[in-house]
């Protein structure tokens, strides 16, 4: 009984990354040939660390570069949605483990879930 | 070299790292960045900036179809998620503390760890034990069919499991890497749970670990989009043609080859970070 709705959740977690894996790889190719295409001068140094422009290093950057349809802002849009989607299983693992009334593992995942936003929130 | 040439010459060398990844169940991210390091000579910052991004991508798009065989028990996941995320954090506050060459020699220490480990999957026959009382309160348990039968699993050991998980994700936040050896380390052999399971659980777990250091990395400037598009497609391609391929031909040989690669390539990151290089 419960094996068999936990078997359910596994799948719908399942395919949930699915769908966001193959999303955040089409924007991350769309932006990619926009930024190929209008690319000019030669291939940046990365040899020596200087850090990522500062557009492309918060979500608030990388949101307001889309509006000028940036290519390198629009890859960095599909990274964020890739590094949104196993953080939305844990979410789906909350909701899950709730309506299966398992409280002990409706607040593990929420744990991991507190984790994964202090790590955006409290930056070093 | 144009960027169009330098970005399919990164393309083509991912979609090989995430093929030797999938095909030695290391994962790619742990072959992309000595690739990136050593071949491309760029910084070993944006190396595992580009790598991560490309664990969660292929970790996830694995996922759905080991979800769907039934090995991966997402409570054992989730519980030992909170280990990961918490190493992965802390992982990824160390790399702005620790210089890139000792972050190399790690990480070549790592991946012969890695090969190794890969060429010893020791089948350990389930024994017999008593059960690990902490565990059934946790239930951390399971079932999977085989031979028509259910076969019932208990964790042991779950402290120890706990505590390894933590160094495996503070691995993972520090290299850049989905650490999937020490995470099937944990699980198979201190946890005692069947390898199917381990190795299924593992990947399963994988994408979450690296979530919790992306913000890190995302706000430092280690993943630099441009360098990233090629490496993230190249290395899930890789790895979904990899893990066709796994299915139907028969390995051995090709996995003893490709861990003599990881070796070198582990032996060319301690010496290069030995020497100041990275």
């Amino acid at each position: 009984m419960t094996e068999q709705r936990d078997q359910r959740l596994e799948v719908a977690m399942g395919r949930m990354l699915q769908i966001g894996v193959i999303l955040a790889a089409l924007v991350v190719l769309a932006g990619g040939a926009l930024y190929l295409k209008h690319f000019t001068g030669s291939v940046p140094n990365y040899h020596r660390f200087e850090g990522a422009p500062v557009a492309y290093r918060s979500v608030r950057g990388i949101l307001s570069g889309m509006r000028s349809l940036d290519g390198q802002s629009l890859i960095g849009f599909g990274i964020l949605l890739l590094i949104a989607t196993p953080i939305c299983r844990v979410l789906f693992g909350v909701i899950g483990f709730s309506l299966l009334k398992d409280r002990f593992y409706a607040a593990v995942s929420m744990t991991v879930l507190i984790i994964l936003v202090l790590s955006f929130v409290i930056r070093r | 070299m144009s960027l169009l040439s330098f970005t399919l010459a990164v393309l083509g060398c991912s979609i090989l790292a995430g093929l030797l990844g999938a095909l030695t169940g290391l994962g790619g991210g742990v072959v992309i960045v000595p690739v990136l390091c050593l071949l491309f000579k760029i910084d070993l910052h944006y190396a595992i900036g580009a790598s991560l991004v490309s664990v969660i991508a292929t970790s996830s798009g694995a996922a759905a179809v080991y979800v769907r065989e039934g090995f991966s028990n997402i409570r054992i996941g989730m519980f030992l998620e909170v280990a990961t995320t918490l190493g992965a954090s802390f992982g990824a506050y160390l790399t702005a503390t620790v210089s890139g060459n000792w972050i190399g020699i790690l990480f070549g220490v790592v991946l012969l760890y890695s090969a190794w480990a890969s060429l010893h999957k020791v089948d350990l026959e389930p024994t017999m034990t008593q059960p690990d009382s902490l565990a059934l309160r946790l239930k951390l348990m399971g079932s999977f069919p085989t031979e028509g039968k259910d076969e019932v699993y208990t964790a042991q050991h779950v402290p120890a499991g706990f505590g390894i998980m933590f160094v495996a994700g503070t691995l993972s936040g520090l290299l850049g890497i989905g650490s999937g050896a020490v995470k099937v380390l944990a699980m198979d052999q201190v946890m005692k749970l069947p390898f199917k399971v381990s190795t299924t659980t593992s990947n399963f777990m994988i994408g979450v670990t690296a979530a919790a250091s992306a913000g890190v990395y995302l706000s430092r400037g280690y993943i630099l989009p441009g360098l990233s598009m090629p490496v993230v497609i190249g290395v899930l391609v890789g790895s979904l043609i990899g893990s066709r391929i796994l299915v139907r031909a028969h390995v051995e040989t090709l996995r003893v080859v490709f861990s003599i690669v990881i070796v070198a390539l582990g032996a060319e990151m301690i010496f290069n970070g030995l020497t100041g290089r990275l």
